[in-house]
């Protein structure tokens, strides 16, 4: 396989997204998930997390949230595809698959977080 | 009668053998006994044919690495009673070419090791009267843990990306030459980012992890390489914005 001048930066979002992945998926599971389901925290009110949510901070934060891991998954996962199976032939249809993937889940919640209201 | 446990080891004569085959010996079980040391009573009592490398039996040397029961070890650090109640699977390490029985050729190896320049590079070398380079302990501290590795190759048995790319330059190599890059004394760290920033170097490497896993000497290869990685993003990212830089 031939090393492309753009896997520094594939592997750039692949780390972000996994730092993403392993330190704040687990607060956001542990909260929404279960403190206030559960009531050990009391949840915020509909119009509370309405408001923060609208704030454009909060919306590009969820947007790293969501956008970053999408891109460690398509990393991970090309090379589980490349090596694991061992499809040496379909390395740039895997590619463009895999990354391609994630620029689309991105745009897409790009594309609802931006509309959010 | 006293215990013993079976060993099924991987006998390889290249002159008499077409391949590589398993030949089973029952050997005394000792819980002080090591897999090592069930080695040298098969060589010393059973069949002096069996050959295999070994040294210091402390884990020092890194001559001793096996596949025992699958997992590269150090046969001098692999106790038998953790294999009770056997048979203990013997072969030589993964990936490696087989030289005869459990000897493995490190030719390539070795070749990889020299390709990272691993010693101190300088621009300038100070005269003999000017002294010696000192280092405080913090700047040890940097680099002391790469430092520790005893070319036991373990950690590529165990690399599943060494089996693939037989090109790919490896954990221990990688290591290394971290080792080197974070020492106050040397200067040579982009010589080396060149060497080292394509798939047959760091990029090659997809994070599987192994190699910290089976590291006797808590080496911790696979960090070094995601500190590697993390130079070269950045060094990559600063030339795409500042294409016109010093590189
Ligand atoms: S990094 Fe660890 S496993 Fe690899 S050769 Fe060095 S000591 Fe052995
Ligand atoms: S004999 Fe030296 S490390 Fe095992």
């Amino acid at each position: 396989m031939t090393t492309g001048r753009l896997t520094p930066f594939l592997w750039t979002l692949f780390s972000a997204g996994g730092t993403i992945a392993a330190f704040l998926f687990p607060v956001h599971l542990f909260l929404i998930g279960l403190a206030f389901p559960l009531g050990w925290l009391e949840a915020p009110s509909y119009e509370a997390f309405r408001l923060l949510i609208q704030h454009p901070v909060t919306r590009l934060y969820l947007f790293a949230l969501i956008s970053l891991p999408l891109f460690h998954w398509a990393h991970r996962f090309r090379y589980t595809l490349y090596d694991g199976l061992q499809l040496y032939h379909l390395t740039v249809f895997i590619a463009v698959l895999c990354y391609g993937a994630a620029l689309g889940g991105s745009a897409a919640a790009a594309y609802m977080l931006w509309n959010l209201r | 009668m006293p215990p013993t446990i079976a060993l099924d080891v991987i006998r390889y004569r290249p002159e008499q053998d077409a391949e590589p085959a398993f030949q089973t010996y029952e050997v005394p079980f000792r819980d002080d006994w090591v897999v090592l040391d069930a080695l040298n009573y098969i060589k010393d009592r059973l069949d002096g044919s069996l050959s295999f490398r070994w040294s210091c039996r402390m884990g020092v040397c890194g001559s001793c690495g096996m596949m025992v029961n699958g997992k590269p070890k150090l046969t001098c650090a692999a106790f038998l009673s953790d294999y009770l109640p056997g048979p203990v699977r013997v072969e030589p390490l993964n990936y490696f070419p087989i030289m005869r029985d459990l000897i493995v050729d490190i030719t390539d190896f070795m070749r990889k090791l020299t390709k990272v320049k691993p010693w101190i590079i300088r621009d300038q070398v100070w005269p003999l009267e000017e002294g010696e380079y000192r280092q405080t302990p913090e700047q040890l501290d940097t680099y002391k843990q790469f430092s520790q590795c005893i070319n036991c190759m373990l950690c590529y048995a165990a690399c599943p990306i060494v089996g693939l790319e037989p090109e790919f330059v490896g954990p221990a190599a990688i290591a290394l030459a971290q080792r080197y890059n974070l020492d106050s004394r040397d200067e040579a760290a982009g010589e080396r980012l060149k060497i080292l920033s394509d798939h047959a170097g760091i990029w090659g490497c997809t994070f599987v992890g192994e190699c910290t896993q089976v590291c006797p000497k808590h080496v911790d290869p696979a960090g070094a390489i995601q500190q590697f990685k993390l130079t070269a993003a950045l060094d990559a990212l600063k030339s795409f914005l500042v294409p016109w830089g010093t590189r």
